[in-house]
């Protein structure tokens, strides 16, 4: 039992990584107050993600999937292209996502003069207790 | 010898990762980003998917960096805490 469990973990060890790279992105996420530091989070979540994906469809002993006729009818194994024609779409999706939150977060410097985010909603309730004020 | 650059590769994608969340000054965590990127696009020629690895050394290890450095010079670039 032991012994089928450490070979389940050790040969697995592509899997265990790009878990422990999801957590640490997640926590960046969840646990920065300076959004540059959750995009930064988010970016690391995405490419562990990725690598989950890539690691799906390794082949052992496969070559890149660039073949000739010749090298199937010879018997050579080559990796699933499948999971690699997602991860280029993904890949792209990921740098528009980063580059319109990089926008988002600019617009937010320039109206609040800081990126900590209890900061920007400290001034938005300030800024809606004035505006509720009656005026007499 | 192929699993060892591997699990040398992991190590270090994993280490740079944590340096990356935690560093306070954001530029330098930037920078360890587009390493971190780097470093990703080597696991992926490891793997055999090297469209994959084009794609992450020019676009997320290249134009992600640029597009952050872009951003952080028009705001501060030290997080408060």
């Amino acid at each position: 039992m032991v012994e089928w469990l450490t070979a389940e973990i050790s040969s697995k060890y592509n899997y265990w990584v790009s878990i422990l790279l999801m957590l640490i992105g997640f926590y960046a996420i969840i646990a920065k107050d300076n959004l540059i530091k959750k995009i930064i989070g988010l970016s690391i979540f995405q490419t562990a993600i990725f690598l989950f994906y890539i690691s799906l469809g390794v082949v052992r002993k496969g070559t890149a999937p660039i073949v000739s006729e010749e090298m199937i009818l010879k018997g050579y194994a080559y990796v699933n292209p499948l999971p690699h024609v997602l991860i280029l779409t993904a890949i792209v999706v990921a740098v528009a996502t980063t580059a319109v939150a990089l926008s988002l977060i600019i617009r937010l410097y320039e109206e609040y003069g800081t990126i900590e985010e209890t900061e920007i909603i400290g001034a938005i309730k300030r800024k809606e207790a004035d505006q509720d004020r009656p005026a007499f | 010898m192929t699993m060892l650059i591997d699990f040398a590769l992991l190590f270090l994608v994993i280490i740079i990762a944590i340096a990356a969340v935690t560093l306070k000054d954001l530029l330098s965590a930037t920078l360890l980003l587009g390493a971190y990127s780097f470093l990703m696009a080597l696991i992926w020629v490891g793997m055999q998917s090297v469209d994959v690895a084009f794609m992450e050394a020019s676009v997320g290890a290249g134009a992600t960096t640029a597009f952050m450095i872009a951003a952080l010079s028009r705001m501060t670039r030290w997080e408060k805490k």
